[in-house]
């Protein structure tokens, strides 16, 4: 067992990091200009040279470049019709079309909008271009937008990523291998031995969560760790904050694990009631997507969620050095949370069989 | 064959006894449907923003509008200076401040020119981008609705989504969710329930029966290719009639395939079971063996162009990648079976080699 849980770790943060990126680059695209004039050539210059996109193939039928849609060659197809040109200049509007493969309707909504970017920006050449630097200024003026990123200016996905691996990584530890180890006493018909003993409920209770309390924050130092090392994410916030929070989350998380072994006769029950409440309680708590963007009913069930919890503020500690009375209020749930949660496991854990 | 079907009768018999685990059998691909279907979004909506009008005329008041009606975002706060920026971030309570400059209708007038300077906290780079590029959409609209006479050459986009025309998540996650269910049952369930009579010693019991241990083994995976069937069927009803995304190429076919990954998924679980010999340990085996891969090493949630190459190559050698390719091939664009052979000719020859060499393990003595 031990092995297991020093590789999972590792493995983990090396192959989840680096799989679990939305960070999009190398779309794949085809570009179907029938136009070719120079203004046009221009616009597929601009998408040649973007390191967003990655053109695989140039043909002039749209047929063909759906089809290579079809076969998965291509991510999307910029199609520029004949007469681009002609009809910008002379009725002052040119129609191109984007089409893209939209079976992950994220990934097509993210590329949409940098084609977009890139739309609006060469849009903007060729009117200075045509008309001069003066023309965009005529009527009502022209508005700068400035964008800009805080705490990630490099939009690197990984620093999201790698706080989310952590608390996946506790989790797994605190919640599954806790009940996991009770479920085995159990199944092995060992636990009718510890129960002859005059142990106390409460001192077997705690006998066997507060190892794997330890464990888990061990690998999250270690996991920490890995992480400052490969990847390089801040850590802005304090860390005594971020343990402390951590170890009440566990507290939570062990509660819940020992409501299951308490329900489990076997492993197998155990491992497939833990599996099925942690990917829910997972996916629910804004690992991949915000939370704002979930349903109400959703986002109401979220309150009672300790991973929703844990997931925000180890990312606020972390990325953008929220302080205690940045968090409080979550930090006090929490804390209720676990109270509860333990206190009516051990309460409904019996020594009889 | 009397004993064996009276083994394999026993072995629903386990199944069926065992509520709990057959309840989270079957409410597993109903519960991660819903959930996929309905949670997992990006798209932005309700965005909670914060505005920083330094200047307070007519013109911003407008834009602020503007934004406000669209429908992305929900303005939660008026802030009055820069440091009340860093503290909305750092308490989570709003993902972007809008930011204008003082005197901006004046500027606008005079210089023709202003600035809005927007803000966005980036810890989530993705969101972070679309909110900012739909906010910059909006700006950039109101600015084309006033110019409309003064603005030459505009350039008119029209998006086509194909396949998947609003962009929902379930196009993404039927067939993802199909592939996990089909590995979780078949591939980790028949592992531990071997395992199992390993670990608890009843296996000995089985092996000195008069049943051969090819027989023992179908007779232990026979009822979890009847119940991931039934989950296949399930899903595809689910995909259906809740969210309105029928199968558009042939169902036949789609089945055959499934049972073909089914079979394949089967022979990993036997695998594992003869290799391990704790319940624990092949249950861990297949968590970070099989569902981790299968999950995030896909392309069921990630798409496999993004990752780093080492990792892509992962990917190619998981069968899950090219079950998944066919499922969407065959659910989603409607190909028959020429559009998915190569991908078809790989699950069969990594079936073939599984089960030969899984086989070829498992008739070793215990102990």
């Amino acid at each position: 067992m031990l092995p297991i849980i020093f590789v999972v770790p590792l493995v983990q943060l090396l192959i989840l990091v680096n799989a679990a990126n939305m960070e999009m680059k190398n779309i794949k695209i085809c570009l179907v200009d029938d136009d070719l004039s120079s203004t046009s050539r221009l616009l597929t210059g601009k998408f040649s040279n973007s390191k967003f996109f990655d053109v695989k193939s140039n043909t002039f039928s749209i047929e063909e470049a759906i089809q290579q849609i079809e076969k998965g060659r291509v991510d999307m197809v910029l199609h520029i019709p004949s007469g681009f040109e002609k009809n910008l200049v002379r009725e002052n509007k040119g129609k191109i079309q984007l089409m893209y493969n939209a079976i992950n309707g994220t990934v097509a909504g993210i590329s949409n909008s940098y084609a977009g970017q890139i739309i609006s920006g060469y849009n903007r050449e060729i009117i200075t271009k045509w008309y001069g630097v003066s023309s965009m200024q005529a009527g009502q003026g022209i508005i700068n937008v400035i964008p800009s990123f805080w705490y990630n200016p490099d939009m690197n996905y990984k620093v999201f990523m790698v706080p989310a691996i952590l608390v996946l990584l506790v989790t797994i530890i605190g919640m599954m291998l806790a009940a996991l180890n009770i479920v085995r006493e159990k199944e092995m018909g060992n636990i009718e031995q510890i129960n002859v003993t005059p142990i106390r409920k409460i001192h077997f209770v705690i006998g066997k969560l507060l190892p794997f309390w330890i464990i888990a924050l061990v690998m999250l130092s270690f996991g920490l760790f890995i992480g400052k090392l490969i990847y390089n994410i801040p850590i802005v916030g304090n860390l005594w904050l971020l343990f402390a929070i951590a170890g009440v989350y566990l507290v939570a998380m062990q509660g819940f694990g020992l409501m299951i072994s308490n329900t489990a006769a076997t492993q197998q029950q155990a491992m497939f009631l833990n599996f099925f409440f942690m990917i829910v309680f997972i996916m629910m708590s804004g690992i991949f997507t915000p939370t704002d963007s979930m349903p109400h009913w959703a986002q109401v069930i979220n309150y009672f969620n300790p991973i929703a919890y844990f997931m925000k503020i180890i990312r606020m500690i972390l990325l953008k050095g929220s302080g205690f009375l940045d968090i409080y209020k979550d930090f006090m749930i929490l804390l209720v949370y676990a109270f509860v949660v333990i206190t009516a496991a051990v309460i409904r854990y019996r020594k009889i069989t | 064959m009397k004993h064996f079907l009276g083994f394999i009768k026993k072995e629903f018999h386990h199944i069926f006894r065992d509520r709990k685990t057959l309840i989270i059998l079957f409410g597993m691909p109903v519960v991660q449907m819903l959930l996929f279907g309905y949670i997992v979004t990006t798209e932005v909506k309700d965005a909670r923003i914060a505005i920083l009008d330094r200047s307070g005329d007519v013109t911003t008041r407008r834009i602020i509008n503007k934004i406000a009606s669209s429908g992305y975002f929900i303005i939660t706060k008026y802030i009055n200076n820069e440091q009340e920026i860093n503290e909305c971030f750092r308490k989570n309570q709003v993902k972007e401040v809008v930011v204008f400059e003082p005197n901006f209708e004046k500027k606008m007038q005079k210089d023709k020119t202003a600035s809005i300077h927007l803000i966005a906290d980036a810890s989530d780079a993705n969101s972070a981008n679309l909110v900012v590029s739909y906010t910059a959409a909006i700006i950039n609209d109101y600015i084309i609705k006033e110019n409309t006479s003064a603005l030459p050459m505009q350039v008119v986009t029209e998006s086509r989504m194909l396949y998947n025309p609003e962009l929902k998540g379930v196009y993404m996650f039927v067939p993802g969710t199909m592939a996990m269910i089909l590995v979780l049952i078949c591939a980790l369930l028949t592992s531990v329930s071997i395992v199992r009579e390993k670990e608890l010693g009843t296996m000995e019991i089985l092996l000195i029966s008069p049943l051969k241990p090819t027989q023992i083994i179908f007779g232990k995976v026979a009822p979890y290719i009847a119940l991931s069937f039934i989950n296949v069927i399930t899903i595809l009803l689910l995909s259906n009639f809740v969210f309105g995304l029928p199968v558009q190429g042939s169902i036949v076919l789609l089945l055959a395939e499934s049972l073909l990954f089914i079979i394949l998924a089967l022979s990993i679980g036997i695998l594992i079971s003869s290799s391990t010999n704790s319940q624990q340990t092949a249950m861990f085996a297949s968590m970070l063996g099989l569902m981790l891969p299968t999950i995030l090493l896909s392309g069921f949630i990630f798409p496999i162009n993004n990752m780093p190459g080492w990792i892509r190559w992962i990917c190619y050698i998981n069968p899950t990648t090219w079950f998944i390719i066919i499922l969407k091939n065959i659910m989603l664009k409607g190909l028959g079976f020429m559009s998915v052979w190569k991908e078809t000719s790989i699950l069969l020859g990594t079936t073939i080699f599984l089960l030969l060499v899984s086989i070829k393990k498992f008739k070793v003595r215990l102990g």
